[in-house]
C-alpha cells in the first residue's frame, strides 16, 4: 500500500510504483475526470496539479508523487465555483468535452502564477493542451474572463 | 446510409404511463423493422411487437426527461434537440434532464436509414418531429387540467411547466398521470417563427456543467462493479491476423487474468489497465500479415493513377454534353489533385465496456451507430440482438470514427471469456495505427471556355475507394460518400460531368467529418480559382457571376468578401476565397495568409454561414469554429502514410494537430434565416484548405494540388 495526497485527502493505493499517476487516479481511485489522451505528455488531457504546478499525469510514476499534494479536476472546487470553471460555463467552452479537464487545470495553474496573462502568455501556457474540437478561441476568451473574475467583482 | 427513408412506418404516436405515474410520450411502431435492418448492414435489430420509443417523460415529481436519440460528440445535440421539445412544451431548459436513447426503431434517422448520428442532419431530422412531440404533450397536459377543473381547454394556458386557469395552477407533474390517458392530438399546429421563445436564442449548453467539473461520463470513464481492464495487440500490418501466440510470460505478469486470441487481435485482461499494458509488451505474437505487406503510399498512388487512366468511370452527374463542349472550346484547362489518407484522432481513443452474461449483454460505448453496435456485440457474444442493451455514453469526439464498431467485438469476447465486465481501451498508438482512415483520392478536372470567354464545360473524375461499399454492402454504382459534394457543383455551367471510379486499396477506409465535401470542395474551389486566373478574372467576381441565379449562394459569398475586405489585404498579406453549399447550409470563407521565406502563416479565417433557422446560435458558431480548426489541421499537416502495410504515424508527435498557439483569428458571421435548418457540424471543414491554398496562389503564384500543404515549397518561383 502506498499513501498519496489527492485533493487534500490522504488515500491508500495498491498499485505498482511505476504506475502512472493517471491510471492510479482513474482506475484505483475512480477519479475519472482526468483523461487519457496520448500517454506521452503530448496532449495535456491528463493535466493535474502537483504541488500547484500543472503536470502531465500520464508520464508521472506513482513513486514520484509520494509526499506531494495532488489536485485533480474533482478537487478544483466542490461546486464548479473556481473562476476558471465559471468562465468556462459563461463562455460555453466545451464541445465534446474530453480534453476540457486538462485545459481547465492548465488554465487554473497559469492564472495562479500569472493573474493577468496576455494572449501570448496564454498561448505559451496552453500550447501543450490539444483540443480536436477546436475550442481554442473560446479557451483564450474564457481565460481572460477568469482573470477578470479573479480580480474582483465585475466592472 | 444509402437506403431510402421509409417514413410511412413512423405510424403511431403513443402515450403511456411512466413508472411511478407520469406521462411517457413516444412512438409505437409496428411492422417488420425493415428499416432498422437496413441500417444494421443486413442484420436484425431488437424490437418488440409494440415497442414504445419514448422521447419525453414527465414524472409525478415534476421531473422532465428528454430522451435524445443522437449521440453527443460535441456538436450540441444534447442541447439543441431538447430545445425543440422545450419550445412547444413551454418549459425552461434548466428544468430538463437529458438521457441517451436505447436502441429503438423510432430512433431511426430516415435521412441516414438507421439510428445513426452523422451527415450533420440531427436537427433536420428532429425539427418537425420533436416540436410536434412537445406540442402534443402540452396539449394533453392542458386537456387533463381542463377536465380536472371542468372548464374549457381554451381557458387553460401552459406556462413554464404548469397549466394555469382562473387563478389556479397545476404542475405538469401533478397532471402527468391524467394526461397519459388523454387521446393524442393529431394535426398539431406548431408555433410560428415569430413566436419562438427558445429556438434561435443563444443558450448555455446542457452538457457543459459535467464537462467543467470532470463528472461527464465518456466511454473511457465507465466503471462497473467487478470490472476488469483490457488492452489489445493488433496486427502491425493492417488486415493481418494472429498466427501464433505464446502468452506464457505475459500470463505471469501481475494482475493478469486472461489472455485470449480473437479475430481483432490478442486481448490481455487484467485487474488494472496499466497491468494489461505491461503484460501486452510481454506477449510473443507472430502475425500472418495478410495481403498488405507491400502496401505503401507509392503503391496507393500508382493504383489510383492507373484507374484514373483506365477511363472516366461511372456517371454521377451529367448536364449537357461535356465532351462536345470541351471539343468546341476555345480554351481548355486541366488539372489533377491528390488527397491523402487522414486519421480521425478523436481525443478519446476507441474503447468499449462489455458485460456479458448468459442471457444478455450490457454494452457501454461511445458510438454513432447504436443498432450496428448492438448487432455486432450480439454476434460476438453469441446472443440475439434483442439481448444486447446499448448504453450510449458521451463521445470524446466522433468525427465519423465512431460510425465504425471495430473496437467492440474484442471487448465482448473478453467479457464473455472472463465472466466479468471488461473495459477494453485502445492506446493512442492503437488508435492512430488502426483507424478507419479517410480515403485517399485522385481527382482530375477539365474545363473549357468558349470564344466569348464563357465557362462552358466542367468535368470532374474522382478515383477513390468506397466507404459505403464496406459499411453497407452491396453498393452498386456511385458512392454518395465519395461524390456527394461533387454532384452539388454549384456553378452555372451548361455542360457538367462528374464521374467516379472505385479503386480499393486493401485497407478499411471510413467516414470522416465533411466526408465527400472536404476533398471535393478543395478540388472544385481550387480549380475554380485556377480558371479565374486563366480567364484573368478576380476569383470573387468569377464565382459571383457563375452564381448569378442563386441569391442565397451569392449573399454568403458577398458577405464573406465584405467582412474580410477581400481584395484589400493589408501589406504582406494575401487572401483566398472559397464557397460551399452542402448539408443544406451555404457558407463562404476568406483566408488571409502571409508567406515569409517559404513559411506559411494563416492570420485570419472569415466564415459567413447561412444554415437556415438556427436553434442555438452559440452552438452554431462553435461548430463553425470547430470545423475551421479541424480543416486547418488537415490542410496544413494532415497525412497518414503507410510503409510495408503499417501506418507510420503513431501519436500526436508525428500526427500533427493545430494547437492553441498556432491559431489564426477566426471571425464567424451567422446569417439570420427563416429557411429550414441545415447542418452545421461538418460543412466549415471543407472551406479551409481551398481558401488557404487560393491565398497561397495569390501570394506566390504556386498552386497547391496535393494536400497537406505541410512541407511543400512555397517559395515564389524565381
Amino acid at each position: 500500500m502506498t499513501s498519496i495526497t489527492v485533493n487534500n485527502q490522504v488515500l491508500n493505493v495498491d498499485a505498482a510504483a511505476d504506475t502512472p499517476l493517471l491510471w492510479v487516479l482513474r482506475d484505483h481511485l475512480s477519479m475519472t475526470g482526468t483523461k487519457y489522451g496520448c500517454g506521452m505528455a503530448l496532449c495535456g488531457a491528463c493535466t493535474v496539479h502537483v504541488d500547484g504546478v500543472a503536470t502531465r499525469s500520464c508520464v508521472l510514476p506513482l513513486r514520484q508523487v509520494l509526499g506531494k499534494s495532488i489536485t485533480t479536476i474533482e478537487g478544483l472546487s466542490k461546486d464548479r465555483s473556481h473562476a476558471v470553471q465559471k468562465a468556462w460555463l459563461e463562455i460555453d467552452v466545451p464541445q465534446c468535452g474530453y480534453c476540457q479537464s486538462g485545459q481547465i487545470m492548465s488554465a487554473a495553474a497559469l492564472l495562479k502564477s500569472n493573474p493577468h496573462p496576455s494572449d501570448a502568455e496564454i498561448d505559451a501556457a496552453m500550447s501543450g493542451n490539444l483540443c480536436r474540437c477546436g475550442t481554442y478561441p473560446r479557451i483564450r476568451k474564457a481565460i481572460h474572463r477568469a482573470a477578470e473574475l479573479l480580480a474582483g467583482p465585475a466592472k | 446510409m444509402t437506403e431510402p427513408a421509409d417514413r410511412g412506418r413512423r405510424d403511431f404516436i403513443s402515450a403511456g404511463v411512466a413508472a411511478g405515474g407520469g406521462l411517457l410520450l413516444g412512438l409505437t411502431l409496428s411492422g417488420s423493422g425493415k428499416r432498422a435492418s437496413a441500417a444494421a448492414g443486413g442484420a436484425k435489430s431488437a424490437r418488440t411487437a409494440s415497442q414504445l420509443n419514448a422521447w419525453l417523460k414527465i414524472g409525478a415529481d415534476n421531473s422532465i426527461t428528454i430522451i435524445v436519440d443522437r449521440s453527443e460528440m460535441g456538436q450540441g445535440v444534447y442541447t439543441a434537440l431538447p430545445m425543440l421539445i422545450a419550445e412547444e412544451l413551454n418549459v425552461n431548459l434548466d428544468a430538463i434532464q437529458v438521457v441517451a436513447a436505447p436502441v429503438g426503431d423510432a430512433y431511426v434517422n430516415p435521412g441516414n436509414g438507421g439510428q445513426v448520428t452523422g451527415t450533420s442532419n440531427s436537427v433536420q431530422d428532429a425539427w418537425e418531429k420533436l416540436r410536434t412531440a412537445g406540442a402534443q404533450a402540452r396539449l394533453m397536459l392542458t386537456q387533463a387540467a381542463a377536465k380536472h377543473w371542468q372548464i374549457d381547454i381554451g381557458e387553460c394556458r401552459a406556462i413554464n411547466g404548469t397549466i394555469a386557469a382562473r387563478g389556479k395552477v397545476l404542475t405538469y407533474g401533478q397532471l402527468a398521470a391524467a394526461a397519459a390517458k388523454e387521446p393524442i392530438p393529431k394535426d398539431v399546429k406548431l408555433r410560428p417563427r415569430s413566436e419562438f421563445q427558445i429556438i434561435g436564442k443563444s443558450t448555455a449548453r446542457i452538457d457543459s456543467p459535467g464537462k467543467v467539473d470532470g463528472s461527464a461520463e465518456f466511454g473511457l470513464d465507465v466503471k462497473l462493479p467487478g470490472m476488469l481492464y483490457a488492452a489489445i495487440a493488433q496486427s502491425p500490418v493492417l488486415g493481418g491476423k494472429v498466427k501464433t501466440l505464446d502468452s506464457l510470460a505475459a500470463g505471469r505478469m501481475p494482475g493478469v487474468r486472461k489472455i485470449l486470441s480473437t479475430d481483432s487481435g490478442v486481448v490481455v485482461v487484467a485487474d488494472h489497465f496499466w497491468q494489461a499494458l505491461q503484460a501486452r509488451k510481454a506477449l510473443d505474437v507472430s502475425w500472418d500479415p495478410g495481403g498488405n505487406l507491400r502496401l505503401d503510399n507509392q503503391l496507393i498512388s500508382a493504383m489510383l493513377k492507373k484507374t484514373a487512366a483506365a477511363g472516366a468511370g461511372l456517371t454521377a452527374r451529367a448536364d449537357g454534353d461535356v465532351a462536345q463542349a470541351l471539343k468546341a472550346a476555345q480554351q481548355r484547362f486541366n488539372s489533377s489533385y491528390e488527397l491523402p489518407l487522414l486519421a480521425h484522432a478523436t481525443m478519446e481513443p476507441m474503447n468499449c465496456t462489455a458485460d456479458v452474461k448468459a442471457n444478455g449483454c450490457d454494452l457501454y460505448v461511445g458510438t454513432q451507430v447504436q443498432q450496428v453496435a448492438q448487432v455486432t456485440a450480439a454476434a460476438a457474444a453469441g446472443l440475439e440482438p434483442s439481448q444486447v442493451r446499448v448504453h450510449t455514453t458521451l463521445l470524446g469526439g466522433g468525427f465519423g470514427r465512431r460510425l465504425d464498431v471495430d473496437f467492440i467485438p474484442a471487448a465482448v469476447e473478453a467479457s464473455k471469456a472472463v465472466g466479468a465486465p471488461v473495459k477494453l481501451i485502445w492506446t493512442r498508438e492503437d488508435d492512430m495505427t488502426h483507424d478507419t482512415y479517410r480515403p485517399p483520392a485522385l481527382e482530375e478536372l477539365n474545363a473549357g471556355f468558349d470564344a466569348a470567354g464563357k465557362l462552358t464545360a466542367f468535368s470532374l473524375h474522382i478515383v477513390s475507394p468506397s466507404i459505403t461499399a464496406r459499411m453497407f454492402p452491396p453498393v452498386k454504382g456511385v458512392d454518395d460518400s465519395v461524390i456527394e459534394y461533387a454532384i452539388n457543383f454549384p456553378y452555372d455551367v451548361p455542360n457538367v460531368a462528374v464521374t467516379y471510379s472505385r479503386q480499393e486499396i486493401g485497407i478499411d477506409v471510413g467516414y470522416m467529418r465533411s466526408v465527400s465535401h472536404a476533398p471535393n470542395c478543395f478540388v472544385i474551389e481550387s480549380f475554380m480559382d485556377e480558371l479565374a486566373a486563366a480567364a484573368a478574372r478576380n476569383p470573387y467576381d468569377f464565382r459571383m457571376e457563375l452564381l448569378r441565379k442563386k441569391p442565397r449562394h451569392r449573399r454568403v459569398l458577398q458577405l464573406a468578401a465584405e467582412r474580410a475586405g477581400f481584395g484589400k489585404a493589408p501589406a504582406g498579406r494575401h487572401q483566398g476565397i472559397a464557397f460551399m453549399e452542402g448539408y443544406t447550409t451555404h457558407l463562404a470563407a476568406v483566408a488571409e495568409v502571409s508567406i515569409e521565406q517559404g513559411a506559411l502563416k494563416v492570420h485570419r479565417m472569415v466564415c459567413v454561414v447561412d444554415c437556415g433557422q438556427m436553434i442555438n446560435p452559440r452552438i452554431v458558431e462553435s461548430q463553425i469554429e470547430s470545423g475551421i480548426v479541424f480543416g486547418l489541421s488537415a490542410a496544413l499537416w494532415g497525412e497518414v502514410t503507410i510503409a510495408a502495410g503499417r501506418v507510420q504515424q503513431t501519436n500526436f508527435n508525428n500526427y500533427r494537430l493545430v494547437r492553441g498557439n498556432e491559431m489564426p483569428e477566426i471571425d464567424v458571421h451567422l446569417v439570420e434565416s427563416s429557411e429550414p435548418p441545415g447542418g452545421i457540424g461538418e460543412p466549415a471543414v471543407a472551406l479551409v484548405a481551398p481558401a488557404i491554398c487560393n491565398a497561397i496562389f495569390a501570394a506566390t503564384g504556386k498552386r497547391i494540388r496535393k494536400l497537406p500543404i505541410g512541407v511543400q515549397n512555397l517559395l515564389r518561383p524565381a
